[in-house]
């Protein structure tokens, strides 16, 4: 009793020198935090509300059919700031109510395209420049029409220069009708056709045919099946078998019909079957993995790879040359030259692709085209060294003719969407 | 007539696109045929799936040699095509989307195919290797200038060439074996490049024109004529 007489006794007094010590203090301390409250609320740093951007203005994008409005604006003043987040762009279109959101654009940038207009529709932009903590009032535009242009008048470069080739191949192919002799030079690696052939015939193997993984639609692939119009006749002649494994459902009716038509030209219509050409896969490694096994099983004499080839060219080119098979191959794509340079004993770079079936046909026409395509090669190595000569004299020379010619040539080179 | 319409019908798209590339008014025609073309490319999915079928029931039937990897084709085309159509095991139904979370299609792409098709992937490192013993053997001028570069583009990427010339001075910069690598690749190697891309450039335009006048049919199987 005496025991629980002396705690209460004990915890009183803590508590009242508890009480004692804190409580003077806690109206100060409960004043302090008010006053700082009420401070912070008037303080301009706080509260970050960064200042508008100034000229803003919505122009319709040239040259287009009428999907493209450009909206741009100087730079807060504000935007170098650390707090602040960007440029937030809203569109109302006639007839709409409210703006509506379509793009935000960091600091720091002073653009952005809208590329969801409609031709001969009214559209005012709102910009609104934000921090995290507030926005500046909203700049608004004026009303903007898109118009559907007639001609796009930034691709004359291009017009131009696809006149002067196209223009070039014509003439040489006209040229060639009238019959003209012109003088192609050799190309090894379709020189090297009819001998590769020959060793498979002489080995008694297959020959192996690949146009590539892509689709009829890439040029790369027609100019692979053309060169096999010309491999299956000499195969029809010599009277061996071709294997030719596609990617692509077209293709495979194509190079069929291409086959069919070499062998019936040869005068061995009855030697044709449809097997020579099979559909494997569309997807790429499943359709490497079958290639080759089918070069391991049946190690043919001689390999064909012309058309688009992807990461697949060294798997294919390598497996090929570990069964010790002659190879021929041609891509356009410039990635994967390297790997057919090292592993084929022939490669058609680029150009070569596209001039083989014309260089094997021998017939004049196909033949003055491939001379219109050196025309614009001599075209494009003009161009070059003026271009150097240019960018080395506005260096040099203060002069407003050597300036307009370097932008002259340069723009002549450049895409400009 | 049969080698007549496909010889129309190429010279007309051929000549669309090329007037849809300066007419905006008739800009969406190219992604008009582009959509003609995955339509044509949708029909003639049956005619590959046709096509394999029937190798592979022809090389199971007559006992070919290696015929039971074409069981295995077989097997895993049509569980595949079932499983895609059918939805099969889809926790959503038949209605949810073919490659939802948990389906058989989606277990079966996520656990066979993709792993299959990285495992090809992967065999690319082990070609490049025995491919650049071949090219970079020093047999001659051309192949040992190859050589060169090559060592220096491989050692200009690793710490090992960082380390190796970092004490060239700031004034001859160049000759820092990483410096030295970017250089390779961004005068030589990329002025080789470009040339071959003008040469591509101008060889597509001029099978185009032989295309689109009619002047190449070979893949029309026309042969020459």
């Amino acid at each position: 009793m005496i025991d629980s007489e002396n705690s209460n006794k004990s915890a009183i007094f803590f508590v009242s020198i508890i009480l004692s010590v804190f409580l003077p203090v806690l109206p100060a301390i409960s004043q302090e935090a008010v006053d700082s409250a009420d401070s912070s609320a008037g303080d301009p740093v706080a509260v970050f509300v960064p200042e508008p951007p100034r000229n803003v203005t919505a122009v319709d994008h040239n040259y287009d059919r009428g999907e493209n409005v450009d909206v741009s604006w100087d730079l807060s003043v504000d935007d170098t700031s650390a707090m602040f987040l960007g440029y937030d762009v809203y569109r109302r279109a006639e007839g709409e109510g409210e703006f509506k959101l379509i793009g935000t654009v960091p600091a720091g940038v002073d653009t952005l395209q809208d590329r969801s207009t409609k031709a001969d529709t009214g559209y005012v932009y709102k910009v609104v420049a934000r921090t995290a903590q507030g926005e500046a009032p909203p700049v608004i535009t004026e009303r903007v029409v898109p118009d559907l242009e007639m001609v796009n008048f930034k691709l004359w470069n291009v017009f131009l220069i696809g006149l002067f080739v196209s223009g070039a191949v014509i003439f040489f192919i006209s040229h060639a009708k009238r019959g003209k002799k012109l003088f192609i030079r050799k190309i090894a690696g379709l020189e090297a056709i009819d001998d590769a052939i020959g060793r498979a015939t002489e080995m008694g193997r297959s020959i192996l045919f690949i146009p590539g993984i892509n689709d009829m639609d890439d040029v790369q692939t027609i100019a692979g099946i053309t060169i096999l119009g010309r491999v299956a006749r000499v195969v029809a002649d010599y009277e061996i078998s071709i294997n030719m494994p596609v990617a692509r459902s077209i293709v495979l009716a194509t190079a069929r019909e291409t086959i069919k038509e070499a062998y019936a030209s040869a005068g061995r219509p009855d030697s044709y079957n449809d097997d020579m050409v099979r559909y494997i896969t569309d997807e790429q490694f499943g359709y490497v993995a079958a290639v080759d096994g089918i070069m391991v099983r049946d190690k043919p004499a001689t390999c064909f790879y012309l058309g688009a080839f992807f990461a697949e060219s060294l798997i294919l080119a390598e497996t090929g040359n570990s069964i010790g098979a002659i190879q021929i191959a041609g891509t356009a794509m410039p990635a994967q030259l390297p790997f057919f340079v090292a592993a084929c004993d022939f490669t058609l770079i680029g150009e070569e692709l596209f001039a083989a079936s014309a260089y094997l046909s021998n017939e004049p026409r196909q033949l003055g085209s491939l001379k219109g395509q050196d025309v614009g090669k001599l075209a494009a190595m003009v161009a070059i060294a003026l271009g150097m000569l240019g960018t080395t004299f506005v260096e040099i020379w203060d002069s407003s003719f050597v300036d307009d010619f370097n932008w002259f040539i340069h723009r002549l080179f450049s895409i400009v969407s | 007539m049969k080698r007549q319409v496909p010889l129309i019908i190429t010279f007309i798209v051929g000549v669309v696109l090329i007037v849809s590339v300066f007419f905006p008014r008739v800009e969406g025609w190219n992604e008009d045929f582009s959509i003609f073309f995955d339509i044509i490319a949708v029909f003639a999915y049956f005619l590959g799936g046709g096509n394999l079928i029937r190798v592979h029931l022809d090389k199971v039937n007559k006992k070919k040699r290696d015929w039971g990897f074409s069981i295995v084709t077989l097997f895993g085309f049509l569980l595949m095509l079932a499983a895609g159509l059918f939805k099969l095991w889809n926790p959503g139904g038949f209605t949810a989307d073919v490659a939802a979370t948990g389906s058989l299609f989606q277990l079966m792409y996520d656990w066979i195919f993709n792993p299959l098709g990285a495992t090809m992937y992967a065999l690319l490192a082990f070609y490049v290797a025995s491919a650049s013993y071949r090219a970079f053997r020093a047999k001659n001028r051309d192949a040992t200038i190859l050589l060169i570069a090559s060592f220096v583009i491989l050692l200009g990427r690793t710490p090992l060439g960082v380390y190796a010339t970092s004490w060239i001075p700031e004034s001859f910069s160049l000759l820092q074996i990483p410096n030295l690598a970017i250089w390779i690749m961004t005068s030589p190697n990329l002025a080789g490049q470009r040339a071959i891309m003008i040469g591509i450039a101008l060889g597509v335009v001029s099978m185009s024109l032989r295309l689109i006048l009619g002047v190449e049919r070979t893949h029309l199987g026309a042969g020459n004529e």
